[in-house]
């Protein structure tokens, strides 16, 4: 049979056990059985439901326990720096939603933010304070997918409807300002595509008043249950230092214990008018830096984050301008020169480089994506883990293949 | 004449034998229309169930509102499709692995007491053939995982038999216990020991009247404890969540039945759900009075009439087992390997020998509930 088989049990004694020995012979021990379990190789992916796209992780298996685990990117690869060379920086904004097509609204301020500082523009007040409250509500939505979707990598089906349910208000409020559900494209250079409609505030702080609840709920059916902390609590420890290593940023590095968050760290847009708590993972579960550390700390981001939405409605002017006076959008060249600007991603820190030539288009655009930083921890976590926590730790990584092969 | 009477004979023995074999043919079709009606309804229940926890409103288009039908489509759907069986398989075993695995499920229905006059087979041994024949099931499921030729499948079949013969244990340790207090492997005397009047004799003429003995889930406390034990085990031996992982769909993709199509994924579908009635039927009878309506307060019926009130008695508990089995799953994450062995080698077996131990002690001294109090 084609088969590679999991486990042989061999006697290395075929021989009867002689009864006369020549000098100097040892006597074979009577009974030697060698059981040898062969080491199994099985490709997680790039069709696999819980690698959270096409991500392929060649595992190494002992029984159920991983010895080795490669990840295998590139299968979504779609040549994104290049395309920032050949089209314009305007025509560039819209690709940039495509790469964490979870946070499609993060990935335009990153890029505009970076152009916008090579080409020294200013952006309006009121347009970034409608930048802030559409880019936290996002946001809250790319981390309703990653705890929701995470339930359904151990197995717990319900909380991610229940996680849909907000997030497709979220989307319903997107769509609402700016006409798209996923690939936004609303965030441009030198300011955002267009006013709030009429209601929009209302309906978000409608939104946020039933939302905060409703994670005390999710809270009840996924975060404390006890299979839930078991499966999670002391799984995948990523310690601070390894966590530096790697270079992780984001809710991972947190969920390590460091405080770092570039809205607090740089702050950009208005994040330094904005009272927010930069939540950690303290280990209550378990160790510090586990998967349910990692996990709690996006759900106490989501609270954070509308925290945030409600103090920049607030904030924000009735009426001013949304889009920079000098940017003239069919013609925009950028000024010679080159910049980096890292945003906080709902992944970690997402960075553009820019480098102009005084030209439409950039004569280089290099983006430092989160998930692929996070990603090259796998290697170092999975061995030793059982074949269930393999996939409660790329879970709890939380990946957007889009934004790793760009 | 003398010719006539060996004919005869043969004549009467062959209509005899063949009447025999023609009612065990109808008795067969019997449980085979009723696994499939069970299991369309199962799956239905499943699906409105899940969707109200999921904030859903779940199938609502064919057959009426509450989409009564479309299981059935759905399995006309899996009928016609293409039976494909993968290149480098073990095609004899592939192909006989779903019959094994549905004959499990499907031979423990012959024994299963419906009502006092309705089952397939009175067997004397009732309990003990249901704990065996359902062990049937996993040796399908490691045919299928072995012969698919997929070391994911072959995870979820090695996963299965693991699994499957630590929760034996367990469970059969706490099917001892009213088997134990019963005095009887057979189901209906069990249920009739559940319903056994408190003056030991029954006057025909009350249609209501109290057992003193009552269900043998409330009967001591012990029995409460086997019970709960039965069902957790029992949980695990139809897969079902949050012991699913043979067939963990976010680890290793539906498992053992991941190259399975058509037909084929019908016969192991059906084996699920004709499982979670066996082991839900054999909780309602052993632990739960069967088809008595209330604890300790019992119905005196006969006749078809009667048979009915308790057909329809004993499916509703039934019914009502399953659909817990039904919230739990979709209420609980997933159990890894190792803790689900914790938790039958750790717990449940040494729980179910002891409240099997402390049972037979307190039947020994006829104590029932805690001694000194009741």
């Amino acid at each position: 049979m084609a088969h590679s088989v999991s486990s042989t049990v061999s006697s290395s004694s075929a021989a009867p056990a002689k009864t006369l020995l020549l000098p100097g012979e040892q006597r074979p021990p009577d009974v030697h059985i060698d059981v040898r379990t062969q080491e199994l190789q099985i490709n997680m992916g790039p069709q696999h439901p819980s690698t959270h796209g096409v991500l392929r992780v060649a595992i190494w298996v002992d029984g159920e326990i991983v010895t080795r685990a490669e990840p295998d990117i590139g299968y979504l690869h779609r040549c994104a720096e290049k395309i920032g060379e050949s089209v314009s920086c305007i025509q560039y904004v819209p690709y940039t939603d495509r790469y964490d097509y979870l946070a499609a609204m993060n990935n335009n301020l990153g890029y505009c933010l970076a152009v916008e500082k090579v080409a020294e523009v200013e952006v309006p007040e009121k347009a970034q304070y409608i930048r802030v409250a559409a880019v936290e509500l996002n946001r809250i939505a790319s981390h309703l997918m990653a705890v929701g979707t995470y339930g359904l990598d151990l197995g717990a089906f319900t909380p991610f409807f229940y996680a849909f349910r907000e997030r497709e208000e979220i989307l319903r409020l997107l769509e609402w300002i700016c006409g798209a559900r996923l690939t936004y494209n609303f965030i441009r250079i030198g300011g955002v595509m267009r006013d709030m409609p009429a209601g929009w505030v209302e309906d978000v702080r409608k939104f946020l008043d039933v939302f905060e609840q409703r994670l005390d709920e999710f809270n009840d059916l996924l975060t404390h249950n006890h299979i839930f902390v078991a499966r999670t609590a002391n799984v995948g420890v990523i310690s601070p230092e390894m966590a530096l290593q790697y270079g992780l940023t984001g809710p991972n590095l947190r969920g390590s214990g460091l405080r770092y968050d570039l809205r607090r760290e740089q702050p950009y847009l208005m994040y330094d008018r904005f009272t927010f708590d930069v939540p950690v993972g303290t280990g209550i579960k378990g160790t510090v830096g586990d998967c349910w550390d990692r996990y709690w700390v996006r759900m106490l981001e989501m609270k954070e984050s509308a925290r945030i939405v409600r103090q920049a409605l607030d904030q924000m002017p009735a009426t001013g301008e949304i889009m920079a006076k000098n940017v003239r959008h069919l013609a925009f060249k950028s000024k010679a020169g080159e910049g980096y600007f890292g945003i906080e991603n709902p992944r970690g820190e997402l960075g553009y480089y820019v480098i102009s030539d005084g030209g439409a288009n950039s004569y280089r655009s290099r983006i430092r994506a989160p998930s692929f930083c996070n990603l090259s921890i796998l290697e170092a976590i999975l061995p030793g883990t059982m074949l269930a926590d393999a996939v409660a730790i790329i879970g709890s990584i939380d990946i957007v293949l889009g934004e790793v092969d760009r | 004449m003398d010719s006539l009477v060996p004919w005869l004979k043969g004549a009467w023995a062959w209509a005899t034998g063949s009447a025999f074999a023609f009612s065990m043919v109808l008795s067969v079709l019997a449980v085979v229309a009723f696994i499939s009606v069970w299991a369309m309804f199962a799956v239905w229940l499943e699906r409105k169930a899940s969707a109200d926890f999921q904030v859903r409103i779940g199938p609502n288009r064919v057959g009426g509102r509450f989409g009564l039908l479309q299981t059935l489509a759905d399995g006309l759907k899996l009928a016609f499709k293409e039976d494909l069986i993968p290149k480098d398989s073990d095609r004899f075993l592939f192909a006989l692995a779903p019959a094994i695995a549905f004959c499990g499920a499907f031979a423990a229905f012959a024994a299963l007491p419906f009502t006092p006059a309705l089952s397939a087979v009175d067997v004397n041994l009732g309990v003990f053939f249901v704990v065996a024949v359902t062990a049937i099931g996993v040796i399908g499921v490691l045919m299928a995982g072995w012969s698919s030729n997929n070391k994911w499948s072959l995870y979820g079949a090695m996963r299965e038999a693991a699994q499957l013969v630590s929760y034996e244990i367990p469970s059969a340790l706490a099917l001892m216990i009213p088997v134990l207090v019963a005095g009887s492997f057979n189901m209906k005397e069990i249920v009739a020991f559940q319903c056994q009047p408190t003056d030991g004799a029954l006057d025909n003429e009350s249609l209501v009247y109290w057992s003193s003995k009552g269900w043998l889930a409330f009967y001591s406390p012990w029995t409460f404890i086997a019970f709960v034990v039965y069902y957790i085990a029992s949980l695990a031996e139809c897969k079902r969540a949050p012991f699913d992982l043979p067939e963990a769909e976010s680890e290793l993709v539906s498992g053992f039945h991941t190259e399975y199509s058509g037909m084929r994924f019908s016969f192991f579908f059906l084996e699920e759900y004709g499982m979670m009635f066996v082991v839900s039927a054999v909780a309602a009878l052993v632990f739960l009075g069967g088809w008595q309506p209330l604890p300790w307060i019992s119905l005196n019926m006969g006749g078809l009439l009667g048979n009915l009130v308790f057909l329809g008695v004993f499916l509703a508990k039934t019914t009502f087992l399953v659909w817990v089995q039904i919230w739990l799953r979709w209420t609980l994450p997933r159990l890894r390997v190792d803790q689900v062995m914790v938790m039958g080698y750790k717990y449940l077996i040494p729980v179910s020998l002891f409240a099997l131990l402390m049972m037979a002690a307190y039947e020994h001294w006829g104590v029932r509930y805690l001694p000194g109090l009741f």
